[in-house]
């Protein structure tokens, strides 16, 4: 059992939640994710971890509503328990000094992202950042980005906030105007896939976390499994982090649609419970 | 083994045996034809999840009983993996005495409910069987006799818990609670460790739980041997995985002195063919664990999983058997097996092939798939299999499946599960520096005390031995806790 300690509401469909895990909390490095099973009849999700906290032993999820369970969790308040959380799984991010890092991020993507914007400062890079997202009240995390970057950008589809524009050319812009040595970007496949497109085109090596569907998270199903430079790889155990011009985006987008269907027709039984 | 002997020879003179061989003729015994066991039947269990085989009433255990000539030397024993005592505890079900036949078995045996519904008898005791062996007629029947003895000790509520020794405070750690895991711990408590298994899934049981359909191993049988040891004072630490949660150093200084890793042959392996990573693909794991472990066909669960009305699976092992006859339930028309040699090569328990094609299995050997199609979504509609033909006995002694050029055909499949084995769980191996390890990824260890080449850990079950069967995890894990407890007695209290 693992007792939500605090919940901040981000916007409509994104959440925060401090969650009681203290064995989980010495040993996550950024880069790491968790799988939880929020109750008896529960699926098991993957969620990275935002941040820890080791002395009051608990991590930070941030979550956002796209199918059953990420509703149900929503619907968690303080003092409700997450009957299962294990982990840290994955390999940890590999963070060391190369000179200046273009992180990107977009969507909740924005949160695993921060423990590593915050790793490769402390590991005394120069870290460019660029959040992305639809609108500004969908843009999160973004004081605590700040603080670790000695840039930030703020791109907006509508313009709502920041710049008007794609994550892309918010990377581009920086990429044309200073010289870049890494890149890592987190969010959605299609925001990762384009990501991927840019830095290739300017020869930046990039790497990619990878949010795949997940069953145990230990590397005994295979339902995580994704093409890396046309080889079968398993984020769980040999990701979640790959190199972006390697991974092959449009297959994984079609397996992360792979319950599409039943995934909406749970969701719609779930809602009648509900109201 | 001269000691064993001795010991066998000696129980068997004990005079309540001689009497009840004496009761009967031999002549009479081995004129009995084998019990059949009673089995659902075979349309109506292909839609349900109960259970194939029903058990043997008394009546037909004690007539299986009489079969068994009570043989001065049982070569049955020497065919179990655990060398249970076999005649002893079948001439305890001729003499209706059923509870001491179950505890017969718990000598040796931690789990004899599982074993007895799971074990491939055929190659193991019933194939040493003097009936087999000598006779040359239908062995006895040691696995149903085993399975009824501890149901009956189960249904009985009055399960023997065994005598623990005074704990001497000396803290061993588990990994992993398979048939290995809960084997090593079963005996480790005993000899008054204080025991701790770790387990990375939320559900304790391994492959028990997440892998063996209910309808040939239901939970609840698990579950019970589970709450068994936890009554014994083993601590089961669910949702913890060693290496990750914390690494084998922080256990140490936790207080922990040994340690048993059963982690088992988790990762499973695909064929590397086009398409294979088309949405509906599944490795028999994944599939298996989503309908066992989290209950995807109950729409009470929130975990998925697809159906459709032609299910392939390729294999031919007990997971794809498995696996196929999951399908069946689910609802497939068409239920294939798909593999590449022929059915006599087949690694699986003849029991549940036969089982399978009474379901109305469609059994395709010799033949291999090349590649997978699917629609827009990228959801897998055709897949292309090639015939095969055999050739040369290769390095497993099995005949060489190869392919017929230009045999290519198509089928229409909604589900693929891919059940051609697995490789060693690299988790253990990874988090371990300095653990050696054979090319093939797997744990090396000395054969009798199970120990590893790191002094305080040892290892059983399907981490070192690659995939086998639960009754060698099982010996395995007992093999490792008499080492563990020679290492601690010995190494460290000196
Ligand atoms: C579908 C299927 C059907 C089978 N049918 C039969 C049969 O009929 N008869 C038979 O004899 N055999 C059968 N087998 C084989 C048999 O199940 C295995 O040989 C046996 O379970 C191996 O036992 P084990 O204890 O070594 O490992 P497992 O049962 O695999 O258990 C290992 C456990 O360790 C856990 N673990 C792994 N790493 C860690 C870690 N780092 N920290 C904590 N926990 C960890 C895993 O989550 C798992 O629960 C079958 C196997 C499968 C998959
Ligand atoms: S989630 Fe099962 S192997 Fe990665």
């Amino acid at each position: 059992m693992n007792k939500i300690i605090e919940k901040e509401l981000f916007s409509e469909n994104v959440c925060r939640f401090v969650v009681e895990a203290p064995e989980i909390a010495i040993a996550r490095k950024p880069g790491n994710f968790i799988i939880l099973r929020l109750d008896k009849k529960g699926e098991r999700i993957p969620l990275t971890i935002a941040s820890a906290d080791t002395e009051k032993g608990t991590i930070t999820l941030v979550v956002q509503r796209v199918g059953v369970t990420t509703a149900k969790m929503l619907n968690m308040n303080e003092g409700d328990s997450i009957l299962d959380i294990a982990g840290p799984l994955g390999k940890p991010t590999h963070i060391e000094k190369v000179g200046t890092v273009l992180c990107a991020g977009g969507g909740v993507g924005v949160a695993p992202l921060l423990p590593i914007v915050e790793g490769f400062k402390n590991a005394g890079n120069r870290v460019i950042t660029v959040l992305a997202a639809r609108s500004k009240d969908l843009i999160i995390l973004e004081k605590e980005m700040r603080e670790f970057s000695d840039e930030l950008i703020v791109m907006t589809d509508d313009g709502s906030y920041g710049k008007k524009g794609l994550v892309t050319q918010g990377m581009e812009e920086v990429i044309t105007r200073e010289k870049v040595d890494l890149s890592v970007v987190i969010g959605p496949a299609i925001m990762m896939k384009f990501a991927a497109l840019t830095t290739k085109k300017y020869n930046i090596k990039t790497y990619a976390s990878l949010n795949t569907i997940m069953v145990d998270g230990t590397g005994m199903c295979g339902a995580c499994r994704v093409s890396v430079g046309g080889k079968t790889r398993f984020v769980c155990i040999d990701g979640p982090e790959f190199d972006a011009h390697e991974v092959d985006f449009d297959e994984m987008m079609q397996r992360l649609g792979a319950f599409k269907e039943q995934e909406t027709e749970a969701y719609e039984r779930y809602l009648k419970t509900v109201s | 083994m001269e000691n064993i002997a001795e010991y066998l020879k000696e129980e068997r003179s004990q005079p309540w045996r001689d009497e009840l061989r004496k009761s009967m003729k031999a002549k009479e015994r081995t004129s009995i034809e084998r019990v059949h066991m009673p089995e659902q039947d075979p349309v109506e269990r292909s839609h349900n999840y109960l259970e194939v085989n029903l058990g043997l009433t008394e009546e037909m255990a004690i007539t299986e009983a009489h079969r068994c000539l009570d043989c001065p030397d049982p070569t049955c024993i020497s065919g179990c993996p655990v060398n249970i005592n076999i005649p002893k505890f079948i001439k305890k079900i001729e003499a209706h005495d059923f509870l001491g036949a179950a505890k017969v078995l718990k000598e040796t045996n931690a789990l004899p409910a599982v074993c007895g519904r799971v074990c491939p008898q055929e190659v193991q005791c019933e194939n040493s069987c003097f009936y087999t062996v000598k006779l040359k007629k239908t062995p006895i029947a040691i696995g149903n006799l085993e399975r009824f003895a501890a149901d009956y000790e189960r249904n009985s509520g009055k399960i023997s818990v065994p005598e623990i020794a005074e704990h001497n405070n000396t803290k061993v750690a588990v990994i992993g609670s398979g048939p290995a895991g809960l084997a090593a711990c079963g005996d480790l408590i005993k000899m008054g460790y204080d025991v701790t298994v770790f387990e990375a899934l939320h559900d304790v049981g391994g492959v028990l739980k997440y892998g063996i359909p209910e309808y040939r191993l239901p939970n609840e049988i698990v579950d019970v041997e589970i709450e068994n040891l936890r009554k014994m004072g083993v601590k089961f630490h669910t949702n913890f995985i060693v290496g990750k949660t914390a690494s084998l150093d922080m256990l140490r200084e936790q207080g922990y002195t040994a340690f048993f890793v059963g982690s088992g042959a988790g990762l499973p392996r695909f064929m590397n063919i086009p398409g294979e990573n088309s949405v509906g693909i599944y490795s028999s794991n994944e599939y298996l664990t989503r309908i066992n472990l989290m209950h995807a066909t109950d729409p009470d669960y929130d975990t998925p999983v697809h159906d459709g009305k032609t299910v392939a699976i390729i294999g031919g092992g007990n997971t794809a058997m498995d696996s196929v006859r999951t399908a069946k339930r689910m609802g497939a028309k068409r239920a294939i097996l798909i593999y590449r040699r022929s059915e006599a090569e087949m690694p699986a328990r003849m029991e549940e092939v036969k089982h399978a094609k009474e379901e109305g299995i469609e059994f395709m050997t010799l033949h291999n798939p090349v590649s997978y199609e699917a629609d827009e979504k990228g959801r897998v509609t055709k897949m292309v299999v090639q015939k095969m033909e055999l050739g040369e006995p290769d390095a497993s002694g099995r005949r060489r499946p190869i392919p017929i050029e230009g045999s290519e055909f198509e089928i229409e499949v909604d589900v693929v599960v891919v059940a051609i084995g697995v490789s060693p769980n690299p988790l253990i191996p990874h988090a371990v520096p300095g653990l050696e390890m054979s090319r093939w990824g797997t744990i090396i260890v000395d054969k009798e005390t199970m120990q590893s080449s790191i002094p305080d850990i040892f290892a059983g079950g399907d981490i070192v031995r690659g995939g086998a069967t639960v009754i060698l995890a099982m010996g395995d894990g007992r093999r490792a806790a008499a080492g563990i407890h020679k290492y601690i007695t010995e190494k460290v209290k000196k």
